[in-house]
């Protein structure tokens, strides 16, 4: 089976058939959707989306990392990062599609 | 945020859609990202993030109750990466 990469493009097409908009306009409601998660993401705070998933933000400590290549030692400065928890529907349909 | 706020932000932005229609067109975004990996599809948001399957091998596992060997089949999972745009925003740049 090939797989594809869906892409904006994708989501704004799927939107334009479910809705009836004009394409311009649901290319700018997937963008307005991706962004209004990112800037709650940018503020610290977690996006919790039901039957799809939970994004949380999350704080790392500073440690000594190494570089693989050299064994250089290099500091990991403190830093944000996002994590995805996918919801129980998620998680079934993945592993009911690709089943086999 | 939950879903329902994320809704009605869109809704205040877009005064000319009806609720509804706005609660189908985000809905419509995340069904669409299951599908395509139920499909074994990638969908790749730049600036946002990637969500893909990855593949975890058959192993045998243990009860941890019982200390008993069980054969855990092989499955598939979802993923997500966070795109290089939203990772610097996290981090203030």
């Amino acid at each position: 089976m090939m797989n594809k990469t869906l892409t904006r493009m994708d989501l704004g097409e799927a939107v334009f058939r479910e809705v009836g908009l004009s394409r311009n306009e649901s290319a700018a409601l997937v963008e307005s959707v991706l962004g209004h998660m990112s800037d709650a993401l940018a503020d610290g705070n977690s996006v919790k989306i039901s039957s799809f998933g939970t994004f949380s933000v999350r704080d790392k400590n500073a440690r000594v990392g190494r570089n693989p290549k050299t064994g250089e030692e290099v500091p990991i400065l403190p830093r944000r990062v996002l994590t995805f928890r996918p919801s129980h529907l998620m998680k079934d349909q993945v592993a009911a599609g690709n089943k086999g | 945020m939950i879903r329902s706020e994320l809704v009605q932000i869109i809704a205040d932005e877009n005064p000319h859609l009806y609720q509804r229609d706005v609660e189908r067109i985000v809905s419509t975004v995340f069904e669409q990202i299951i599908d395509a990996m139920a499909r074994g599809d990638r969908v790749e948001l730049r600036g946002f993030g990637a969500f893909s399957v990855k593949k975890r091998e058959a192993r045998v596992g243990r009860n941890p109750r019982t200390g008993e060997s069980v054969q855990v089949e092989e499955k598939h999972v979802p993923f997500f990466k966070t795109g290089k745009a939203l990772r610097d925003r996290l981090n203030g740049r």
